[in-house]
């Protein structure tokens, strides 16, 4: 006691502290590169190409390839639209580090190259890993692809820059689209400021619309009024407590229901009404 | 300078961009010979080929992926695994364009014979693979591929000029002032990997002692130059996994001292012959 030694660098202490080493450089390591890696994935506005996986399933699985986007651009039948042979410009491309989308993953860009959906989907049959997943895009009865399976997006109209909704007429979205009268919809309403000309408004059908994008490209204002977006960022859910009572088959599902799965009370459920009066949340 | 003193080096460029030309025509006129980028590939339109590692992180990341890249990656592994896995680094990879002008530039400066101040281990290489692997489990996206200077390079080639070069940049000049191939030959995981690929490859450089007059030439050349350390003393085969087959020791050295053999097959063979 009270004589200091000098504590010695036993083999045991070189091994603790050799491996403290290599952990701390691994864990630096994991947490730089996890960093980047969840900052990489944050693109929910991007729009794959048709058959995508879900987004988070498809950051996985692509391998970055760009096959899929060869194929896009060097599809023999492509054509302009004046006839012209070959678009040199494929709807396809392959993100950048400037494009604000994982870099490497195909997407595209409707106001500058829209989907033209092909009849033979090209891109779909190309992807070696399956990220483009080519069951989603054939139908189950034909065996056969089918463009309406197509699932890119879903196209949104800001009503207050649509002319269409001022009482001009343009239907140039209604008539670029693939699916004319199916995905867009005019719907006619009375123009009650002149009194005797109608609105033609364009309504997208959601459940038909594939996101091609070429409404988002014919559209005429000068930042598109009618535009792309994907699935789940563009459209809302009703959640399973709504049920249509008009509705056979969705009243089916009231009658299908197990009671012990029906919660009504919660934590909340405990607590009085008369505990919040008294609560002074109120701000009485 | 004599021919057989560049010739690997012009076989090598050769391959190189010849690789690059071929993927970049396969984008723009749609040529069916090799399509796609360096880490899927399409040969012919038949034959898939896949880089092992960005399989191994998206398994990592937890996805099932199609047969294709499945096939494509044993291609590739066995393709790597006869003739030395890193003749990939040295063949084709195009990120050894920019590390390679680096090291050149670095010689012609003589950087290198200024001590420097800066020592990282060679080993680098495989605590990424780890880090890499880790990552892409945790993020569930392959940790590698999105700032892998090599696919960015490829594709930039490909697929047009874009943004990311800036990290091509950051390599040359790290390469070039910071540490004597910095990158290909202390941190990239790709590189590790190829190596554990290649170990028992049958394709390597032997050295004859005797006929070596120890000027270490080949040294001073040698992207991963501790794998040369039998030059002057040992006649064996280089048979570190780090060696990247690309040659340019057999091309500098003016002894006959260094040469590709086939494991010890034809080495042995040779011997039977002199006597």
């Amino acid at each position: 006691m009270g004589e200091k030694e000098k504590k010695k660098i036993t083999p045991r202490r070189r091994f603790f502290t050799d491996m403290a080493h290599h952990i701390g450089l691994g864990t630096m390591g994991v947490m730089l590169l996890g960093g980047y890696a969840t900052k990489a994935k944050s693109s929910p506005l991007t729009l794959r190409p048709p058959a995508a996986l879900a987004e988070n399933d498809f950051l996985k699985t692509c391998i970055k390839c760009g096959l899929c986007a060869e194929a896009c651009v060097n599809r023999p039948q492509n054509l302009t639209r004046d006839g012209k042979k070959k678009d040199k410009f494929g709807t396809l491309k392959m993100a950048k580090a400037s494009d604000n989308v994982t870099i490497g993953t195909p997407f595209f860009t409707p106001r500058d190259t829209p989907c033209y959906m092909c009849e033979d989907i090209p891109c779909v049959p190309a992807c070696p890993t399956g990220a483009l997943d080519i069951t989603k895009v054939t139908n189950s009865k034909t065996k056969k692809l089918d463009i309406r399976q197509m699932d890119m997006g879903v196209a949104v109209v800001d009503v207050h820059s649509c002319i269409a909704f001022w009482g001009l007429q343009c239907d140039a979205c209604y008539r670029a689209c693939p699916l004319l009268d199916e995905a867009i919809k005019l719907q006619y309403n009375r123009n009650s400021r002149t009194g005797k000309h109608a609105f033609l408004e364009p309504v997208v059908n959601p459940d038909v619309c594939t996101g091609c994008g070429l409404c988002e490209k014919a559209c005429v204002t000068e930042k598109p009024a009618i535009f792309v977006l994907p699935k789940d960022v563009a459209q809302g859910k009703v959640g399973d407590h709504y049920v249509k009572g008009w509705d056979k088959k969705d009243q089916q599902r009231v009658k299908d229901r197990n009671e012990k799965d029906i919660i009504t009370h919660d934590d909340r459920s405990k607590k009085k009404p008369l505990d919040y009066l008294n609560s002074n949340q109120l701000g009485l | 300078m004599k021919f057989s003193n560049i010739k690997y080096l012009i076989l090598r460029r050769f391959t190189q961009f010849g690789l690059l030309f071929l993927y970049f025509a396969g984008n723009f006129w749609g040529w069916k010979i090799l399509q796609g980028d360096i880490s899927t590939s399409m040969l012919f339109n038949k034959v898939p080929l896949s880089d092992p590692f960005a399989l191994l992180e998206i398994f990592a990341s937890g996805a099932v992926v199609g047969a294709n890249v499945l096939i494509g990656a044993l291609i590739i592994s066995l393709f790597y695994g006869i003739i030395g896995g890193r003749a990939f680094c040295s063949w084709v990879c195009p990120v050894n364009l920019v590390t390679d002008a680096a090291a050149w530039l670095r010689r012609k400066l003589l950087i290198d014979k200024i001590e420097r101040k800066l020592w990282i281990s060679r080993n680098i290489r495989y605590y990424m693979i780890i880090i890499v692997l880790i990552t892409s489990a945790i993020s569930g996206l392959a940790a590698f591929e999105i700032l892998s200077p090599i696919t960015i390079l490829n594709r930039n080639i490909i697929f047009g000029v874009g943004s990311g070069l800036g990290l091509i940049a950051a390599i040359f000049i790290f390469d070039l002032f910071v540490v004597k191939n910095g990158w290909c030959g202390h941190i990239c995981p790709l590189g590790g990997v190829y190596s554990i690929i290649g170990k028992y490859s049958i394709f390597r450089v032997k050295h004859t002692s005797e006929n070596c007059t120890l000027c270490m030439k080949c040294k001073d050349v040698c992207p991963e130059s501790q794998v040369l350390h039998m030059i002057g003393k040992k006649s064996i085969n280089v048979n570190d996994i780090e060696c990247t087959n690309c040659g340019r020791c057999i091309d500098v050295c003016d002894d006959n001292a260094l040469e590709f053999s086939i494991g010890k097959y034809i080495t042995e063979n040779k011997k039977k012959e002199s006597k």
